[in-house]
């Protein structure tokens, strides 16, 4: 008998994204500009390269602890409480996972079920979206909006709300917007929140990308928010660590302990090399974030200017390594623009509507690359825009 | 001030126009802060970073490392006042080690920088030896690596 392969139906119903379809295209050049990648430039500080070179020195190669090295747990909960002002217990309420990725995917398999609808505010991460169908729940979209700076507002939020409704996913400092939500806009959520019995999943990745004077506040570290929380963070931006593959969860006790068993099932554990560089990082790694923060600063300045002066209409972003542009003036849809730019100029960057319907009219530009790249990308794209006004 | 003095010692041709966007300031205050920095003598010129391989004709370059007698009351200040004052001299640094004064002289051709040492360097009274090396190769000057390999970008584009 001829094998049959039947795929997971979730999996099958899930579209491609926009972003695939565009990257085959944008590898097909050799000069190209490439303003699309959603990863630091900087190499991984070389004092943490080093904690993951003794670590491999020493052998320090075997599984660790289901819930990741007791000693990372314990500085990850420092960290929190320093940077955060939120209080999670080592031992019960911190998970290390395989990149903060893993933490959110461990969040929907262990809180949602047939049915459970979840708002997602976008645009936002392209990821969310298509999980949440693949746990067989139902996303809701909350659009927001350029002129609101694209924070979420509590009757937005309200609107949405359900007795199906079983999590909120937040996804501030956001990509692509590059926008935030300061502490009086996660009050008036949180204040909607409260009066249900829905759950928060707080996506930080991000939060040390902040450009704002005000550092970022974590929704947890509001009233009444830290028992109906997930807070999912990583090493990957904040210390430019994305290939060693490490993030964690921070919840209470009920919830990590449910998403450790998932955990332990599919998982183990997190990289143990990587989770001994991860200490590293959180013990001597705040000199490493100023220097990356402050050269990303330079270069958001600098692109937001160069956007306003072509013409465009340009949300200036709060946080995370985006600027997302308003190119709906040059009557080209999103997907046409960034196509033409590639063709035309050789710069990638990504259409908008990858991060969700409302993302169209818009593009989302990557300022992980050097300022010399960035001015050589954006001489180009004023060209293409004089170039498309002049017909 | 430093975050400006850093950007014009990564490029001194930067305009204040373009400091002050990539510091957030307006461009008067910038112009006031480079003017200061001049004024001050902490800005002491700009120069450009030369490839000489690319020209048709390469000086020569060469460190020499002078032993030097310092004087009483004076110490070196006196033997480096003059030998600053030569104009083949690019660089003259005071080092803790070995031998007293660094001298880094550009000439035209090896001869020529063999003459200056033999014949104005180690003729001054206080210079008790000089020990000559010439630069075979310049790979990085002044923090710009002057034969750069085009470097692919490492980043897998993932999503």
């Amino acid at each position: 008998m001829e094998p049959k392969v039947i795929f997971n139906h979730h999996l099958k119903n899930v579209k491609p994204s926009v972003v695939g379809k565009f990257l085959e295209i944008a590898n097909e050049y050799k000069e190209i500009i490439s303003l699309s990648v959603g990863e630091p430039d900087f190499m991984t500080p070389w004092h943490i390269r080093q904690a993951g070179i003794e670590a491999l020195e020493q052998g320090k190669t075997f599984y660790s602890p289901v819930r990741g090295l007791l000693a990372l747990r314990q500085e990850i909960s420092d960290y929190m409480f320093k940077r955060f002002d939120t209080l999670y217990q080592p031992k019960t309420e911190i998970l290390v996972t395989v990149g903060s990725s893993e933490a959110i995917e461990m969040a929907y398999r262990t809180l949602l079920n047939p049915g459970d609808e979840v708002l997602i505010v976008q645009p936002s991460y392209l990821v969310y979206e298509p999980m949440v169908n693949m746990a067989g729940a139902i996303p809701v979209i909350i659009e927001t909006f350029e002129k609101d700076g694209f924070r979420l507002k509590p009757q937005q939020l309200k609107e949405k709300i359900t007795p199906k409704t079983r999590l909120l996913i937040l996804p501030y400092p956001c990509n692509p917007t590059g926008a935030i939500m300061e502490k009086e806009d996660l009050e008036a959520i949180a204040a909607v929140i409260r009066e249900t019995d829905m759950l928060v999943l707080s996506d930080e990745i991000y939060a040390e990308l902040n450009y704002s004077e005000i550092s970022h506040v974590s929704i947890a570290s509001i009233d009444g928010m830290r028992e109906r929380t997930i807070v999912t963070s990583g090493f990957s931006k904040a210390f430019a660590m994305t290939g060693w593959r490490i993030g964690y969860a921070c919840a209470p006790e009920e919830i990590i302990s449910a998403m450790t068993k998932y955990h332990q099932y599919a998982i183990m554990c997190a990289p143990t090399v990587s989770q001994f560089a991860g200490i590293e990082a959180l013990r001597s790694g705040a000199g490493d974030i100023e220097a990356m923060r402050s050269e990303y600063n330079m270069r958001r300045r600098y692109i937001v200017d160069r956007l306003l002066k072509m013409g465009l209409s340009c949300y200036e972003p709060k946080g995370a390594f985006y600027v997302f542009p308003n190119i709906s003036t040059t009557g080209l849809s999103s997907e046409d623009f960034c196509e033409k730019l590639l063709k035309q100029k050789q710069v990638a960057v990504i259409p908008g509507n990858a991060f969700g319907e409302c993302g169209e009219g818009f593009v989302r530009i990557s300022y992980s690359f050097s300022l010399k790249h960035i001015i050589e990308a954006m001489n180009r794209m004023e060209e293409f825009i004089q170039e498309l006004s002049q017909g | 001030m430093e975050e400006v003095l850093q950007l014009l010692t990564q490029n001194a041709r930067m305009t204040n126009a373009e400091i002050a966007v990539l510091l957030g300031k307006e461009e008067s205050e910038v112009t006031q802060i480079v003017e200061k920095l001049q004024q001050d003598g902490v800005i002491k010129g700009y120069h450009a970073i030369v490839n000489y391989e690319k020209l048709s004709h390469i000086p020569v370059f060469a460190l020499i490392e002078c032993k030097v007698m310092p004087k009483a009351e004076v110490g070196f200040q006196e033997i480096a006042d003059r030998v600053m004052a030569l104009e083949e001299v690019d660089s003259v640094y005071l080092m803790a080690g070995n031998y007293d004064l660094a001298v880094f002289v550009k000439g035209k051709t090896m001869q020529e920088v063999a003459n200056f040492v033999a014949k104005r360097l180690s003729t001054l009274d206080s210079i008790l030896s000089t020990s000559t090396r010439f630069v075979l190769q310049r790979y990085k000057q002044n923090g710009v690596i002057l034969e750069e390999k085009e470097i692919r970008d490492p980043r897998s584009m993932v999503l």
